[in-house]
């Protein structure tokens, strides 16, 4: 066991954990963060994701001990349903997802894509969020969701 | 406290502003779940409606009193219960548009209170695409007997005959003189209606209310219109409660150690081996079930995967391949030959056609591949046992939970949390079971999810196909007889003992439930006509992670590719257009036909045979059509592809699809399943199997078992055929179906290379290439 510090939203956290748990654990189980989610443990499907220093990172596979002293933001750092940030609006604006259950990484991809990129082609947006996987279909709609999320036309 | 239960009086009371301020997943599920899982966002007082006391008749509700399916707050916020559960296709949301339009009260004053066992009558699973057909009827019927017992009221109260009132959001007024109101809130809030309505049958098939008067669709306003979803806001900010996100007080951590195949005895587990792990309680070993439990969810999974256990040789062997599976489909003999269509003689027809034709196709082993693995949580105290559970099915995972641990069902609580997308995966839910048996082990709450390994290991599959089709055309080309017989499996998980179940020794009681019969051909007329779905044994004496279940269209979706693969081999061969030929044999049934020709027009159909004339260079293009009846839902596709002739990757560019599943209750959310029916069918089709030898599965994670990603995702065009006059139909997957067939061919279209075996890999593609075109001829004679 050990106390790690971290950096989550912008506030300042300590855990007392295991050292080798993968930060996806502590997120979830010691500070309460729903938005990171379990999909395979693997670093293959996305549901995990988080960013790290301005980077798309799979908290399943990273160990909470590497966090350390790094900014993270999860999904919980971006809006909430009463004031959410203008890429959660555009995704409620297109409808886009069916269970949801992949949309972190979905959000938190684009959300990267958007921060380095903010006018991408189609193309672009699909190479960004290829490695995230959605298994109810709805990557038409998150798309949609992103193209409007970069032109700004979001009503919020 | 996520222990305690909420009685229906303190429910009463408690609705109302609560339901406004966070909309759907309101005051219940916040004082039963998400306020007490510490969630941000909820609404303050919400746990001031928590109480102690269970509501009288727990766990049993009558469904003949209204009062059991429907409350109204003092406020006029309406609370439906219902056992039919959110799986991520919208059906809440369209359900609750049913309501609010019954009811005329507008659709942000509806709250579904759902899946919970205590609180809801007995709907049965979530499944099938029958819920807005068969649960919207129900819960409109209660509607429309609480809007008549309220104009009653009214009545009463305002002094005029209800043939003279008219209602608004939920005011009561009288007609032309809107000045004498009174609202429901003031009629009945906060009391029940103690009033009795008609309910026959159980399930799927309850009737309810029928002698309620229900509105006329020519007055609808809300069913029809594109209401948004009501719980995606919460999705895309973190703030909803999944299954996997439930935790209460005290909870421990579980994982499951199974045996890499078949079921097998523990014959030692060495306790050393994972001795240097904290945080770890107990190892719970019950018959053969083995199983860790740990403070913390790694100290969990560590525990679980360096737990060394010498598992005994399993006295039960699965197939070591598809094609072994294959052979044993082919001869082995029926328990049961389900027969959909037996018209005229076709075998005597075959034998003196001009020309005669015979095919056989193949459908593997697939995974419904959940994005979350499966979760529960379980609290066992004593014999009260409460379980949150992302079942299709409440009761049903009630009833098993209750079996297992020798209980009465109605000391079992099961709360519905939604979990991923399941496609047919959760309505027989393993994971409660693994939960209860861990609980119960060490006398605390203990939340189990399943790994990736597990769930792509132990998921139960959808059954292997083989499905053979012969046909006969007269001397004057027509199609005039077809012989279809699908051989396949049953769903060995239907109505029996789970996976944990089976490893304490309770066993498998039937061979399984049907895996569907439609899809073979019966949407088409011919004058001889047979068509057979032969279910073929697949129960073992153990469970294997061949082990079987319902999956999306299940069944259909094979059927109707061996089907629509076969008209289109028939079409091209007399050289007719492949969708004037269908049309041929629709026989002028209005809605397939319909729908065909809608679908053909979106896509720019031009008439002419298949295949295209051969394409220089190498990538060829092509298009193809296939139509679907799954539960009385009518779809056409037109899928257009590109196939690489150099490498064999097939790219579906656009599926053009038209739905016909009567009214349309919400148009959107009714096209996002489609699109996701598409995306999904494609992926099905292109990419995938479950790849097995007789030591276990060998497809364990995404990078073994590959599924569709954001750069294969094609174009869709979706045509809506609306139906008000009929009652609304299924969505949530009657439009996989003609996705395999269409793609088939379309890329016969494109290449001349028929397909007769999933998933159409570029190996197959290739391999087709170099037989050249006779490969299409070569069976079919």
């Amino acid at each position: 066991m050990a106390q790690i510090s971290l950096t989550v939203n912008g506030k300042p956290r300590t855990v007392n954990t295991d050292p080798t748990t993968p930060l996806l654990y502590v997120l979830r189980d010691d500070l309460e963060l729903n938005g990171p989610r379990f999909g395979c443990g693997l670093a293959q499907c996305g549901a995990c994701t988080v960013i790290m220093e301005g980077k798309a990172a799979r908290s399943c596979s990273i160990a909470v001990s590497a966090a350390q002293n790094r900014k993270i933001t999860t999904l919980e750092g971006l809006g909430t349903v009463q004031h959410p940030h203008y890429l959660q609006t555009a995704f409620i604006e297109e409808q886009a997802a069916q269970c949801g259950y992949c949309m972190n990484g979905m959000i938190m991809t684009a959300k990267v894509l958007l921060d380095q990129n903010p006018n991408p082609s189609e193309p672009q947006i699909r190479r960004a969020l290829n490695a995230n996987l959605c298994r109810c279909g709805s990557h038409l709609r998150v798309i949609r969701a992103v193209q409007r999320a970069a032109r700004g036309k979001v009503s919020a | 406290m996520e222990t305690k239960a909420i009685s229906r009086r303190q429910l009463l009371k408690g609705t109302g502003a609560l339901v406004v301020s966070f909309s759907f997943w309101g005051p219940v599920t916040q004082a039963l779940g998400q306020a007490a899982f510490g969630q941000a966002a909820r609404p303050s007082g919400a746990s001031a409606t928590a109480a102690t006391t269970m509501p009288s008749g727990a766990g049993d509700l009558d469904a003949t009193k209204l009062d059991s399916w429907l409350a109204i707050a003092p406020d006029g916020g309406v609370t439906i219960f219902t056992s039919k559960v959110e799986l991520g296709t919208g059906v809440e949301t369209a359900l609750a548009q049913m309501v609010a339009e019954e009811l005329d009260v507008p659709f942000e004053r509806v709250y579904m209170d759902v899946g919970d066992t205590d609180r809801t009558v007995d709907q049965a699973v979530t499944a099938g695409s029958r819920t807005l057909e068969r649960a919207g009827p129900q819960l409109r019927q209660a509607s429309a007997a609480a809007r008549q017992q309220l104009l009653k009221l009214a009545s009463d109260r305002l002094g005029v005959p209800a043939a003279d009132l008219t209602v608004n959001d939920g005011i009561v007024s009288i007609a032309g003189n809107p000045a004498k109101k009174i609202s429901y809130g003031d009629l009945i809030g906060g009391k029940q209606f103690e009033l009795k309505i008609t309910a026959t049958g159980t399930g799927w098939d309850m009737k309810i209310a029928p002698e309620a008067p229900a509105k006329n669709y020519k007055d609808y306003k809300i069913v029809g219109s594109s209401v948004a979803r009501v719980d995606l806001p919460a999705k895309f900010t973190g703030e909803f409660t999944y299954t996997q996100d439930v935790r209460v007080p005290g909870m421990l951590h579980g994982r499951v150690v199974r045996p890499p195949t078949v079921n097998s005895k523990p014959a030692s587990v060495d306790e050393a081996s994972i001795k240097d792990i904290p945080g770890v309680v107990k190892i719970v070993q019950e018959g053969n079930f083995v199983g860790v439990v740990a403070e913390t969810e790694w100290a969990a999974i560590r525990a679980s995967r360096a737990l060394k256990v010498n598992w005994s040789a399993p006295t039960t062997t699965i197939p070591a391949s598809t094609a072994e599976v294959d052979a044993y489909l082919k001869n082995t003999k029926s328990f049961r030959d389900q027969v959909a269509v037996n018209k005229g003689n076709p075998d005597l027809a075959i034998s003196q056609a001009a020309k005669t034709y015979e095919a056989t196709y193949h459908w593997p082993f697939q995974l419904h591949g959940m994005i979350a693995p499966s979760c529960a949580v379980a609290d066992v105290r004593g014999d009260k046992v409460t379980i949150w559970a992302g079942s299709q099915g409440p009761f049903p995972t009630r009833a098993r939970v209750a079996a297992l641990l020798g209980v009465p069902a109605t000391n079992v609580r099961v709360l519905y949390r939604e979990g991923s997308g399941c496609y047919g995966r959760l309505s027989t839910d393993d994971v409660p079971e693994d939960a209860a048996i861990m609980s119960r082990a060490v006398g605390k709450p203990v939340r189990v999810q399943w790994m990736r390994e597990d769930e792509h290991a132990w998921e139960p599959k959808g059954p292997q196909q083989l499905i053979s089709v012969r046909a006969g055309v007269d001397a004057q080309g027509k199609l005039v007889a077809w012989d279809y017989i699908d051989r396949s499996f049953p769903w060995t998980t239907s109505g029996t003992p789970l996976l944990a179940s089976q490893q304490l020794g309770i066993k498998a009681t039937g061979p399984g439930g049907p895996n569907g019969t439609g899809g073979g051909g019966d949407i088409y007329t011919f004058d001889h006509q047979k068509v057979v779905a032969a279910l073929i044994p697949w129960v073992q004496a153990d469970p294997t992670p061949l082990r079987t279940s319902n999956l999306r269209a299940p069944g259909e979706l094979a059927r109707t590719y061996a089907t629509e693969s076969f008209i289109d081999e028939i079409a091209s061969d007399l050289g007719a257009d492949p969708v004037q030929f269908r049309l041929r044999y629709l026989n002028n049934a209005v809605r397939p036909t319909e729908a065909l020709r809608a679908a053909a027009k979106q896509a720019q159909w031009k008439e002419r045979p298949s295949p295209a004339p051969a394409a220089s260079g190498s990538l060829a293009s092509g298009r193809g059509v296939a139509v679907a009846n799954r539960a009385n839902t009518i779809t056409a596709a037109v899928a257009e592809v590109e196939v690489n002739k150099t490498t064999g990757k097939v790219t579906v560019t656009r599926v053009t699809l038209a739905h016909d599943c009567g009214l349309i209750v919400n148009p959107d959310g009714l096209k996002n399943q489609i699109e996701g029916n598409i995306i999904q069918g494609v992926s099905r089709t292109l990419l995938e199997q479950v790849q097995f030898d007789a030591s276990g599965i060998k497809t364990l994670d995404w990078a073994s078992h590959p599924i569709i990603t954001y750069q294969d995702i094609p174009q869709i065009d979706i045509v809506l055929i609306n139906r008000p006059e009929m009652g609304p139909l299924g969505g949530g997957e009657p439009s996989i179906s003609p996705v395999p067939g269409a793609i088939a061919n379309a890329i016969f279209d494109a290449v001349g290379v028929r397909l007769r075996e999933i998933p159409f890999t570029p190996k197959r593609v290739l391999s087709g290439l170099q037989a050249g075109t006779l490969s299409s001829q070569n069976t079919v004679k």
